[in-house]
C-alpha cells in the first residue's frame, strides 16, 4: 500500500535567466495506491507544470510545499532517484535524444529501477511481449529514444516504459491527446493492464472526458489557476463534459 | 560560434585566377608559401608553436613511420618511389605544409581498384609512428571506373608527420574512405585528404580524430564531371591539452554535383581545442549543386574552446541548395532530464547522451568491427574525462 501526497505544492516556471512565473498556487491532492485520479483542467492551468515540478524538471523550480512518497520526502531527491522510488511520468511531450537506441535506453532504465541487470534473452522476451500489447513494430528498438517517432508512437511508448518500470505512482500527463480511438484503446489497455496489479495510484491528467471511457478514474479533480479546484467522483466528468471549463476559469482567474 | 563569412573576398595568393578567398589554387613549389606567421586566415587557428617545425620547411626526416597494407587480392598495391608519374597528379598542394610533405616523403604507397571491380574487403593502411621525429607520407587511392571500395587509413603510434593523400574517384566508381587519427598523445599531424569526383562517382569520408597534441586534416574535394556526390563525415573528441582542426573545402566546379558535410565533436579538460572550417565554393556558371554542411560541438567542460566557421561563396545565381550550420553547447539538460526520469542515474544518463551524439555517426561506418573499435575508443576518452 503506497499514499503518495502532494501538500500545498507551489512552482515557478522558469523562462528566462532572470524571468519566472508563478504557476503552482497551493496544489493539495493524495493518491493511494489502486486508486485512478483524473486531473481535468483548462488549457495552460498548470497541469503539465505539477507532473513535471513532482518528477523534477529542470525548467520548474518548486517554491513551497511538499510530495511525499509514503512519507519520504520526494523533493528531496534527484529525478533519478524519484523514478526509482517509484514515481513515473509519462510526458505531454516525450524528449527525443538522439543516437541512444530505445533498447539501451530500456534496459538501463529497468536496471536501474529494478536494481540488477535483467538476463538478456529475459528481457528481450519481456520487452517483445510489452511492445506487441501495445503493437509497437519490433524494429521500433533499434530508433533512437523518440527519434522522428509520431505523436502517437511517442504516447505508446511511453505506456511500453510504464509496463516495464512498474511505478508505484504513475503521472500520466495528456497520454490520450492526439490519439485516434484505436490508438487511444490500445493506449488505455496498456494503462489497464499496469492499474490491474492493484499497486500503482495514477494520475490520469486529461483534457477531455474520452479516455475516461476506457480507464475508470474513482476520483475527478478540477485543476484550474494551479490548484485543485474541486474534487468529486466519476460523475464530475459528465458534468465537465455538458458544461465545460468556463465555471472554474473564473474562479481561477 | 562564428559568423559565417559570405560572399567574394580577395585572395591571397594565385595571380590571375577567379578571385576566391579560399585556398582552391595551389603549387608544389615550398617557396609559393611564405612561412606562416599565425595571422594568415589559413594559420589562425593552429598554435604554430605545437607544429614543431612542420611548417618551417626544414629539411629534417628523424622520425621512422611504418606503412602497412592489407587488402583483397582484386585490389592492387604498390609501393613506389618518388617519380612514378601517377603521383601528384590529381592535386596542387594548398599550403606549406602539404608542399613540404611532397617534397620531402621518400616513398609512396598506390592502392588500385581496377575498372569495374568490387572490393570484397576493406583496404587499410596501417600508418604508424615507430620512432618519435619528423616523417612524411604520401598514398594514392585510385578507384577506377565503376569500381567500388573501402579504404581505411590508421595512424597510430607517434610522429611529427605531414602526408597528402590523393584520392582520385572516376566516373561511376564509388569510394568510401574511413581516416582514424588514434595518435599517441605526443604526436603532430598535419594531413591534406585531396579527392577528385568523376561524373556519377560516389565519395564518402569518415573523418576520426581521437589521438595526438595537434591534429590538422583538411579534406578538399573538386569534381570531374557532373552527378558527383561527396559526402563528408568527422567526428573528434578533444581531450585535455589537445588541438584537432578539421578544414573540409568543398570546390562545386562542375554543374550538378552533390556535397554534405557533417563535422560532430566533443571537448573536454582544460586547453582542449577544437576548429572547423568549412569551405564550400559554388563555381563561376554551374548549375544544380546541392550543398549542405554542418558542424556540431558538445562542451563538456569548461577551459574548453571551439573555433567553427562556415564559408560559403557563391559564384552563380544558379544553386539547387546551399547551407550551413554551426551550434555548440553543453549537453541538454531536458535530454538528461528524460533519462533520468526513468531512473538513469545521472552520469550514466550523461554517457549515453554523450555515446549517442556519437553514434549517431559511427553508426553509419558499413564495417563492423571498427564501428566498435571506434566506439570502444570513444567510451576510453570518455571514461578518462569522468
Ligand atoms: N517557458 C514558458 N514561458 C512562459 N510561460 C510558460 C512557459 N511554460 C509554461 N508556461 C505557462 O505556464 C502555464 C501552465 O502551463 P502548463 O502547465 O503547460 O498547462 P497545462 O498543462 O494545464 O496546459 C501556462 O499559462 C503557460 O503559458
Ligand atoms: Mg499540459
Amino acid at each position: 500500500m503506497t499514499k503518495f501526497e502532494i501538500r500545498g505544492l507551489r512552482a515557478d516556471v522558469l523562462i528566462g535567466a532572470e524571468e519566472r512565473k508563478e504557476i503552482l498556487k497551493g496544489v493539495d491532492l493524495t493518491i493511494n495506491s489502486g486508486e485512478t485520479h483524473a486531473i481535468m483542467g483548462p488549457n495552460g492551468s498548470g497541469k503539465s507544470t505539477l507532473a513535471y515540478a513532482v518528477a523534477g524538471h529542470p525548467k520548474y523550480e518548486i517554491t513551497g510545499g511538499e510530495v511525499l512518497l509514503d512519507g519520504e520526502n520526494v523533493l528531496e531527491m534527484s529525478v533519478d532517484e524519484r523514478a526509482r522510488a517509484g514515481l513515473f511520468l509519462a510526458m505531454q511531450y516525450p524528449v527525443e535524444v538522439p543516437g541512444v537506441s530505445m533498447s539501451n535506453f530500456l534496459r538501463s532504465a529497468v536496471t536501474a529501477v529494478r536494481g540488477e541487470a535483467p538476463k538478456l534473452r529475459a528481457f528481450s522476451k519481456e520487452l517483445q511481449g510489452a511492445m506487441s500489447g501495445l503493437s509497437i513494430d519490433p524494429s521500433f528498438a533499434g530508433r533512437g529514444v523518440n527519434e522522428g517517432f509520431s505523436g502517437g508512437e511517442k504516447k505508446r511508448h511511453e505506456i511500453l516504459q510504464l509496463e516495464l518500470l512498474k511505478p508505484k505512482v504513475a503521472i500520466l500527463d495528456e497520454t490520450d491527446s492526439g490519439l485516434d480511438v484505436d490508438a487511444l484503446k490500445v493506449v488505455s489497455e496498456g494503462i489497464n493492464r499496469a492499474k490491474a496489479t492493484g499497486e500503482v495510484g495514477v494520475m490520469l491528467i486529461t483534457h477531455y472526458t474520452r479516455i475516461l471511457n476506457y480507464v475508470k478514474p474513482d476520483f475527478v479533480h478540477v485543476f484550474a489557476g494551479g490548484r485543485v479546484a474541486e474534487s468529486g467522483g466519476p460523475e464530475l466528468a459528465d458534468v465537465l463534459e455538458s458544461e465545460g471549463y468556463e465555471r472554474f476559469v473564473k474562479v481561477g482567474a | 560560434m562564428a559568423t559565417p563569412n559570405l560572399g567574394i573576398k580577395e585572395h591571397s595568393h594565385g595571380g590571375d585566377l577567379p578571385v576566391s578567398k579560399l585556398d582552391v589554387h595551389g603549387s608544389f613549389d615550398l617557396d609559393d608559401f611564405p612561412k606562416p606567421n599565425g595571422r594568415e586566415e589559413e594559420w589562425r587557428f593552429t598554435p604554430l608553436r605545437r607544429l614543431r617545425g612542420l611548417h618551417d620547411g626544414r629539411d629534417i626526416a628523424d622520425g621512422v613511420v611504418t606503412v602497412d597494407v592489407t587488402a583483397p587480392d582484386e585490389v592492387v598495391v604498390e609501393t613506389v618511389g618518388r617519380d612514378d608519374a601517377r603521383l601528384g597528379t590529381s592535386f596542387l598542394p594548398t599550403d606549406r605544409v602539404s608542399a613540404l610533405a611532397y617534397q620531402s616523403f621518400t616513398e609512396a604507397v598506390v592502392v588500385t581498384v581496377p575498372k569495374e571491380v568490387e572490393a570484397g574487403a576493406p583496404v587499410f593502411v596501417r600508418i604508424t609512428g615507430t620512432e618519435q621525429g619528423d616523417a612524411y607520407g604520401h598514398v594514392l587511392v585510385r578507384a577506377e571506373r565503376h569500381s567500388a571500395a573501402t579504404v581505411v587509413l590508421e595512424y597510430a603510434g607517434n610522429s611529427v608527420y605531414a602526408d597528402n593523400v590523393e584520392f582520385v574517384v572516376e566516373d561511376g566508381a564509388r569510394l568510401d574512405v574511413i581516416s582514424l587519427q588514434d595518435w599517441e598523445r605526443d604526436a603532430v599531424h598535419v594531413s591534406h585528404h585531396y579527392t577528385r569526383v568523376g561524373r556519377d562517382a560516389r565519395f564518402r569520408s569518415f573523418v576520426v580524430t581521437l589521438g595526438g597534441d595537434l591534429v590538422r586534416l583538411s579534406p578538399k574535394v573538386a569534381y570531374t564531371g557532373p552527378g558527383g556526390d561527396a559526402e563528408l563525415f568527422g567526428l573528434y573528441f578533444t581531450g585535455e591539452g589537445q588541438h584537432h582542426e578539421h578544414r573540409s573545402l568543398i570546390d562545386h566546379n562542375v554543374s550538378r554535383t552533390r556535397s554534405r558535410v557533417e563535422y560532430k565533436g566533443a571537448l573536454s579538460g582544460e586547453g582542449a581545442h577544437a576548429v572547423w572550417i568549412g569551405d564550400v565554393i559554388i563555381g563561376e556558371g554551374t548549375e544544380g549543386t546541392d550543398s549542405y554542411e554542418h558542424n556540431r560541438n558538445l562542451v563538456l567542460t569548461d577551459g574548453t574552446r571551439v573555433d567553427s566557421v562556415p564559408n560559403l561563396e557563391i559564384f552563380t545565381g544558379e544553386v539547387e541548395g546551399a547551407g550551413h550550420a554551426s551550434a555548440s553547447g553543453r549537453l541538454d539538460d531536458v535530454h538528461l532530464f528524460y533519462l533520468q526520469s526513468r531512473g538513469i542515474p545521472a552520469d550514466a544518463a550523461r554517457r549515453l547522451v554523450i555515446r549517442g551524439f556519437f553514434a549517431e555517426l559511427i553508426n553509419r561506418i558499413e564495417i563492423p568491427e571498427l564501428r566498435e573499435r571506434i566506439m570502444t575508443e570513444v567510451e576510453e576518452k570518455l571514461a578518462l574525462h569522468e
